[in-house]
């Protein structure tokens, strides 16, 4: 399967819907006066983000559509930007969208047996969701937190100073809807050095 | 002036020019894919890299701006490498598939890998394959060749003026495609075929039917609406087989519209090969002798100065000279070419002609767009529009029903009285046209195609005078003329003034009182019914309606066929090559009607030609001017009066079937299908 945010084209489904929120409407409209007037292309990617946001983790046509008529650009030139940017998904994802980082600093110390633990918990291989539409599991670029590799970003969150032990804990409790502690796994903060007891 | 050295050699060079542009004027070529003239600068296929002095690294000549004192160096040993480096990334993703590829032969990365090409890959592992992509029945794709060079994205978006083509993806999952694979909506979109510098998109109806150096290829000028624009017609054997454009800055560019390109199927199709003579209501095969004899004893036994001929969209010079000298022969004066009864003002050029020249578009900053649809009746002259729009902000209003036309306008009235408001000052558009610079008014047909046409044009041409568009200087009163044949028809007096104001009702009436002999050159766009009372001669090269009425037909060459003279709508004098023979019996219009003066006391005093095309010049002198736009003629008709209300309707109901040779298309009919009829 392929990462969703790799995905080149767009299906046209009858049962999509998109409509921006009230709330989110607002935003747009603050959005967009950021930008100089006449220039509102400038806030596609602010736009793409907040109606992926709205609509579950990922852009259906109808969606894409929306940010379209709402800037005044053509429909190609927004499918354009949402296919560049890995970070927009063009098909549905789990509930818990894991992004393993798989660069150097996280494969040394271990990125490969997270990726396998996910597997094992979640039950679905790269760019899979889960049956139970919890999870969805992808691996990424480096996303900048290396002093505390191997790290995983779930939905918004870093999960950091990961091992075997730790990840699948943490799977578990994202699985049974428990509560889970962000950041450093093993109480680091930020980016000191590691305590030993 | 700046100062450039470009390989030890100092030139100079205008501000604002690249690298690549100051290289060509040292006549040093520098290979590219992405950099095209006409489009913007894109600089991602690295292929124009050149070294600079002082630059640690060589520079992509397309982007970089050219500077005082420059030291430019292309044919060092790091270029060399530099570029045989970057020809070493496109082809390892390139399939090596050029003995079925369309574009062999006539294929930039086939000619430059030549020169810059390693002989063997050092590439192991697998090349990427990519889908095709559906661009509609006129472009065929063959994604995998794609080097992303986005010439075709910027064409569309750019030139076509429709944001339909797109680089989805990033890296190696970069595509081209249109959004959902829809089909393009474009009358230019056989251009990105031109521009695609590898076999990516090539043209569909044209697929693996020839190789370039199989075909014959022959300078020749676009029949298909009034601009003339320069073609290539390439041809194997009695077939065309396609139509290319030529660079032309001051009609066409580097584009032709679709119909040019792709309609020439129609060439082969339908095509009359033989007289016909009508017996017994079916039209039976005849010889020319008979068929001749036939007409003339018909003329004779019904009056021979009622005798009619009305003449078609391709009719040329040569055809209509001949067949008005002939009508005079018989002291007749039923002739006349405006059958969509488009009016002039008589002995006055400027009142048919797009004065202002087709390359003054470009400077305009203010266009009046009265009844008339440019992107269907000259699509490549709406592009210059859009140039126009897009380069000096042109301000474009439209007075007509609202269209697309690929660029911001505003609409001021589907009612042609609005003119009345205008010369009055009560329109908000006044003031753009006012502090204009270069206005332009630009009249379609649809405007002036009924029996106040005459009025329109006066009015019109009063406003041009109140408000600048016309001085001593500049002329921007200009028509739009549909057909190729127009502007030469009235040049040489195709038209008589029994048929002013009310062109149907007047043959209707001249029918009905005399029913004479009716010659129709190739026209098929009246109302036939009316002449039914009347003897109908077809002189033509396509089974089109006129000659489903005829009672006999008289097959004569397509435009591929015979050298013609046409006159453009800028009143620039073009003339078509010939590609290759008649098909079947067909002869050319002034020979039958040399032939049949011959059964009359009178005849025609041409032998050939050249003799014919001789006392044309004699008579009309500025015909004898190729290719060059006539001198400014004056607008002195103007006349302010109040006009009627009219709402305007274009005249043209379907872009891609406008004539007889469009009619026997496939691939028009394919068009109409797929884009016109989908979008309805």
């Amino acid at each position: 399967m392929k990462h969703p945010g790799f995905i080149n084209s767009i299906k046209d489904n009858e049962k999509d819907m998109f409509e921006w929120s009230e709330t989110n409407f607002l935003k747009v409209k603050k959005i967009i006066e950021k930008y100089p007037s006449g220039r509102k292309q400038s806030a596609v990617i602010p736009l793409l983000d907040l109606a992926q946001r709205q609509n579950k983790g990922w852009l259906n046509k109808k969606a894409l559509e929306k940010v379209a008529e709402t800037l005044s650009m053509s429909f190609i030139r927004v499918l354009e930007v949402a296919t560049f940017y890995s970070m927009f998904n063009l098909k549905p994802i789990g509930k818990n969208y894991i992004q393993i980082c798989r660069t150097t600093p996280c494969w040394l110390r271990g990125s490969d047996k997270l990726l396998n633990i996910a597997k094992e918990v979640t039950g679905c291989s790269l760019g899979e969701t889960s049956k139970d539409k919890k999870f969805t599991v992808v691996e990424v670029e480096c996303l900048g937190a290396c002093c505390n590799a191997p790290m995983v970003q779930i939905n918004d969150d870093y999960f950091e100073d990961l091992n075997e032990d730790n990840f699948k804990k943490l799977l578990i409790n994202l699985k049974n809807e428990k509560e889970i502690t962000k950041g450093s796994q093993i109480g680091r903060l930020s980016s000191n050095p590691e305590r030993k007891n | 002036m700046p100062k450039i050295t470009i390989n030890n050699k100092v030139i100079d060079f205008q501000d604002g020019m690249t690298v690549m542009q100051a290289c060509e004027l040292a006549d040093v070529e520098i290979p590219r894919f992405c950099y095209h003239d006409k489009l913007s600068i894109a600089g991602n296929c690295r292929m124009c890299l050149v070294e600079m002095e002082k630059s640690p690294k060589p520079i992509a000549s397309c982007a970089m701006p050219a500077a005082d004192g420059m030291n430019i160096k292309t044919n060092t040993e790091l270029v060399k490498k530099a570029r045989q480096g970057v020809m070493e990334f496109l082809l390892i993703n390139h399939p090596l598939d050029c003995p079925i590829c369309d574009q062999g032969g006539e294929c930039d990365l086939q000619d430059q890998a030549l020169h810059y090409g390693f002989d063997k890959s050092r590439y192991e592992e697998n090349k990427r394959a990519v889908k095709n992509k559906y661009m509609g029945p006129l472009v065929s794709t063959i994604m995998t060749r794609c080097i992303h060079c986005t010439r075709c994205v910027r064409f569309s978006t750019e030139i076509a003026g429709v944001d339909d083509i797109g680089l989805l993806g990033r890296g190696e999952n970069a595509e081209i495609t249109t959004y959902l694979e829809k089909t393009i909506e474009s009358e230019l979109s056989g251009n990105v075929i031109d521009l695609c510098p590898v076999g990516a998109l090539t043209n569909k109806p044209y697929a693996f039917q020839s190789r370039p150096w199989e075909l014959k290829k022959t300078e020749s000028v676009d029949v298909f609406d009034g601009m003339g624009a320069s073609i290539r017609i390439d041809s194997k054997g009695k077939n065309v087989l396609r139509v290319l454009p030529r660079l032309n800055e001051e009609i066409n560019e580097e584009w032709i519209n679709d119909k040019t390109r792709f309609a020439i199927d129609g060439l082969s199709r339908q095509r009359l090969d033989k007289p016909y003579i009508k017996i017994n209501n079916k039209l039976e095969a005849t010889s020319w002798d008979s068929a001749l004899k036939l007409v003339a004893s018909e003329i004779k036994k019904r009056g021979a100065e009622n005798t009619s001929a009305f003449s078609g969209k391709f009719s040329d010079i040569e055809s209509l000279y001949s067949a008005k000298n002939f009508l005079n022969l018989l002291n007749s004066e039923f002739y006349d070419c405006r059958f969509d009864n488009t009016q002039f003002v008589a002995g006055h050029r400027s009142s048919y002609l797009f004065n202002s020249s087709i390359q003054k578009i470009d400077e305009a900053d203010a266009i009046l767009i009265i009844g008339s649809n440019p992107k269907w009746e000259a699509a490549v002259l709406n592009s210059r529009i859009r140039k126009a729009y897009l380069n000096n902000n042109c301000e474009i209003a439209l007075i007509g029903p609202k269209i697309n036309l690929t660029y911001k306008y505003t609409h001021l009235s589907n009612d042609i009285s609005y003119l009345n408001n205008i010369l009055n000052e009560k329109s908000d558009f006044l003031e753009h046209l006012k502090n204009a610079k270069n206005p332009l008014m630009l009249i379609g047909s649809s405007a002036i195609n009924y029996n106040d046409g005459i009025e329109i044009l006066k009015i019109c041409a009063e406003i041009c005078n109140k408000f600048n568009i016309v001085n001593e200087s500049e002329n921007g009163f200009n028509i739009l003329n549909q057909n190729i044949s127009r502007v030469g028809a009235l040049d040489i007096g195709f038209y008589s003034k029994n048929f002013d104001r009310d062109f149907n009702g007047s043959l209707t009436q001249h029918i009905k009182n005399t029913n004479p002999v009716v010659f129709l050159l190739g026209l098929d766009e009246i109302n036939l019914s009316s002449l039914k009372d009347s003897f109908i001669i077809y002189i033509g090269h396509h089974g089109d309606e006129g000659a489903n009425v005829a009672d006999i037909i008289l097959p004569s060459p397509a435009f591929p066929e015979k050298t013609s003279t046409f006159v453009n709508i800028e009143g620039r004098v073009l003339q078509t090559t010939k590609c290759f023979n008649p098909i079947g019996e067909s002869k050319e219009e002034w020979k039958i009607f040399r032939a049949l003066s011959q059964e009359f006391s009178e005849q025609l005093k041409f032998n050939n030609l050249k003799e014919l095309r001789q006392e044309i010049v004699k008579k009309f002198p500025h015909l004898n001017q190729l290719n060059t736009l006539p001198d400014k003629s004056e607008v002195n008709f103007a006349k302010s009066h109040i006009i009627d209300n009219n709402e305007i309707e274009y005249n043209i109901k379907n872009f891609y079937m406008t004539d007889s040779i469009s009619r026997a298309s496939v691939n028009m009919a394919n068009c109409t299908k797929e884009i016109l009829n989908r979008v309805a």
